[in-house]
Formats: structure tokens, C-alpha cells, sequence
């Protein structure tokens, strides 16, 4: 049976229906979550998909950082449940301190939507080992606070330890998207099974919907870590 | 003379929290709004920090009502990667 990759959708989520399409296309099974459940049903892996949570009140996910079904993700993230939040999902991971940091509205204040050339700067997290580090790759970035900030320590550490996933490509053409710390789409846990990233890997995953399909690795790579990463369990 | 209800109700306190960005903390809010008050007329305005102002209602003594105030900041009002927070009673 494939890897069952479960999919949460909270009020307010947007994207969760294009990550559960993602990870059929990867070749996983998709399971629906419910916000409101204090249950995985049994799920490999946990993808908190982009969207508005809860209207964004308060701070980006904020509140959904205390729904029913974070303390499952929560408790199953520090035994080794691999997860994966995009976008708001993002947000939520760094409301819950699974990862550190925070995403604060974009330097430019605007809500930005293009189609962002990233960097993979770590290609041996669970999510992230269908790529080679330093590869280029295409994907729809689409968030108004999408400005990941930490302080100096907490930056230096995880660029010492590898612990960025991706950084924005900034060139002539592609203009610094929204001031991130260091250029940074993305950053996982020290063990590589937490990963938090602003782009939008499932917006990427066939050239009729999206700038190509240069998402798809990161639901391949879960499916191809699930088995080792229970086993390490 | 206290009636009966009166006597039954809990003291009630009224309580703000005040979440601030951090000093070192970019906030591009502020910013814009610095940005946007000379085109008004208003010139002398060295820089503006953008936060956020909760006031509650809360049943309990007001030490009780502050500690409480305290941890609903700590843990939802404020994040504390980004964010102070300063608890005080209304009024």
C-alpha cells in the first residue's frame, strides 16, 4: 500500500485540495484531516496545507496552532512524524515552535503571486530527497506574510547545520520577493523531518496547471523517506 | 445595603495587553505609516511601531486577573519571537 499522507484542512485553508492531488500524482494516498479531530487515522506523514487559517486573525496561524488535530501533529512531529507545512502551513509550524522563526508581512507590504525560482539548499531532509542541493527549481510563491525572520543566532545555526531547505533565487529578473532573512523559503528541524516552506511545491505539479513540475519531489521524496523514517521510529 | 446578587458576583477587572514588535524587529507597518504622514502635513514624525491593544473582562481578584492576562499573552496574544507584551489593569 502506497505511503498515506495525510492532508489537513482547517477553516479558512485553501490549498489543501491541490496537496492532496500532489501526493496522488506522486503516486501516495491522500487522507483527508480535520481540524477539529485529535486523530491522524494512521497517516505516514502530515502535510498543513497554505491558505488563511482561521481568517489569519490574530497573527498568521495562530490560532490554528491550537486546533484539536496540532496536538496530534504536534506530539507525532517530535516523535519523528515527518510534516511538511507550505505557506500558511508554514506560519503554523513556527506558531507551534516546531521550527523556529517567524513569518511576518511581506518588506513591500504587498501580496505577492509569481512563479519563483528557489534554490534547494538542503536535499537530504524527508521532504526534500528527490532534489540535489543547489538545484534550481520553479515554483508559485502566493502569500502576503511571507517574510521569514529569526535573530542572528538562530539564523547562523541553521545555516550551520544545514537547516535551510530552500532560499529565494534573487537576480536581475527575479526581485527579492519579500525580504526573508538571508533570502530563506524554507527551514526544517534539525532532523530534517519538520519542514516549513513558503513557496508552494503542490501549484507545481503538471505543466497544465502550474510553471512545470518541479513540486513534485517533495511528495515523492516523503513517499520514498516514509519507510525508512518509520523504521527509524 | 448589598442585595444578594450583589454579594454572589465575583470582582471583576478590567485588564490590557499591549503586543508590540520588537525594537529589533522590522515592521513594515509602521514603516508605511511613517512613510505616509509627511504627504499629511505631518513632518516632525521620526518613526512609527504598529501593535496591537486586547482588552478583557476577567472574573478574578486583579492579581489573579494580571497572572492570567500574563499567560493568554504568552502563549496566544504575543508571539515572543517577534513580539513584547506589556499587561496593566484598565483605567
Amino acid at each position: 500500500m502506497p505511503g498515506r499522507i495525510g492532508v489537513v484542512t482547517f477553516p479558512g485553508s485553501l490549498d489543501d485540495r491541490d496537496a492532496r492531488r500532489a501526493v496522488r500524482r506522486a503516486g501516495g494516498t491522500p487522507v483527508a484531516l480535520w481540524h477539529a479531530e485529535e486523530d491522524l487515522h494512521g497517516v505516514d506523514a502530515v502535510i498543513l496545507p497554505g491558505g488563511f487559517s482561521y481568517g489569519d486573525y490574530l497573527r498568521c496561524g495562530a490560532i490554528a496552532r491550537f486546533a484539536p488535530i496540532m496536538r496530534v501533529v504536534v506530539d507525532g512531529a517530535r516523535d519523528g512524524l515527518p510534516v511538511l507545512g507550505i505557506c500558511n502551513g508554514f506560519q503554523i509550524l513556527c506558531e507551534a515552535h516546531l521550527l523556529p522563526g517567524a513569518l511576518i508581512r511581506n518588506v513591500g507590504r504587498r501580496f505577492g503571486c509569481v512563479d519563483q525560482p528557489l534554490i534547494v539548499g538542503n536535499a537530504a531532509t524527508a521532504w526534500t530527497s528527490a532534489y540535489t542541493s543547489g538545484q534550481r527549481i520553479v515554483v508559485p510563491l502566493k502569500n502576503g506574510e511571507g517574510c521569514y525572520l529569526a535573530d542572528e543566532r538562530v539564523l547562523d545555526e541553521l545555516e550551520a547545520t544545514g537547516r535551510v531547505v530552500a532560499r529565494y533565487a534573487v537576480d536581475d529578473e527575479h526581485p527579492d520577493p519579500n525580504g526573508s532573512a538571508r533570502a530563506i523559503a524554507g527551514v526544517c528541524n534539525p532532523d530534517g523531518t519538520v519542514v516549513g516552506l513558503m513557496p508552494h511545491p503542490e501549484h507545481a505539479v503538471e505543466a497544465l496547471t502550474g510553471p512545470g513540475q518541479d513540486g513534485l519531489g517533495f511528495f515523492t521524496s516523503i513517499l520514498g523517506a516514509v519507510p525508512g523514517v518509520l523504521a527509524g521510529r | 445595603m448589598r442585595s444578594r446578587v450583589d454579594r454572589y458576583s465575583p470582582p471583576v477587572v478590567r485588564v490590557v495587553v499591549e503586543v508590540m514588535p520588537k525594537p529589533e524587529i522590522l515592521d513594515p507597518q509602521g514603516q508605511a505609516i511613517a512613510r505616509a504622514l509627511p504627504g499629511l502635513g505631518f513632518t516632525g514624525v521620526g518613526a512609527v511601531r504598529q501593535g496591537k491593544r486586547f482588552e478583557m473582562v476577567i472574573e478574578a481578584t486583579e492579581d489573579e486577573a494580571l497572572r492570567q492576562a500574563a499567560a493568554m499573552a504568552e502563549t496566544l496574544l504575543a508571539n515572543p519571537v517577534i513580539e513584547d507584551f506589556r499587561v496593566h489593569r484598565q483605567g
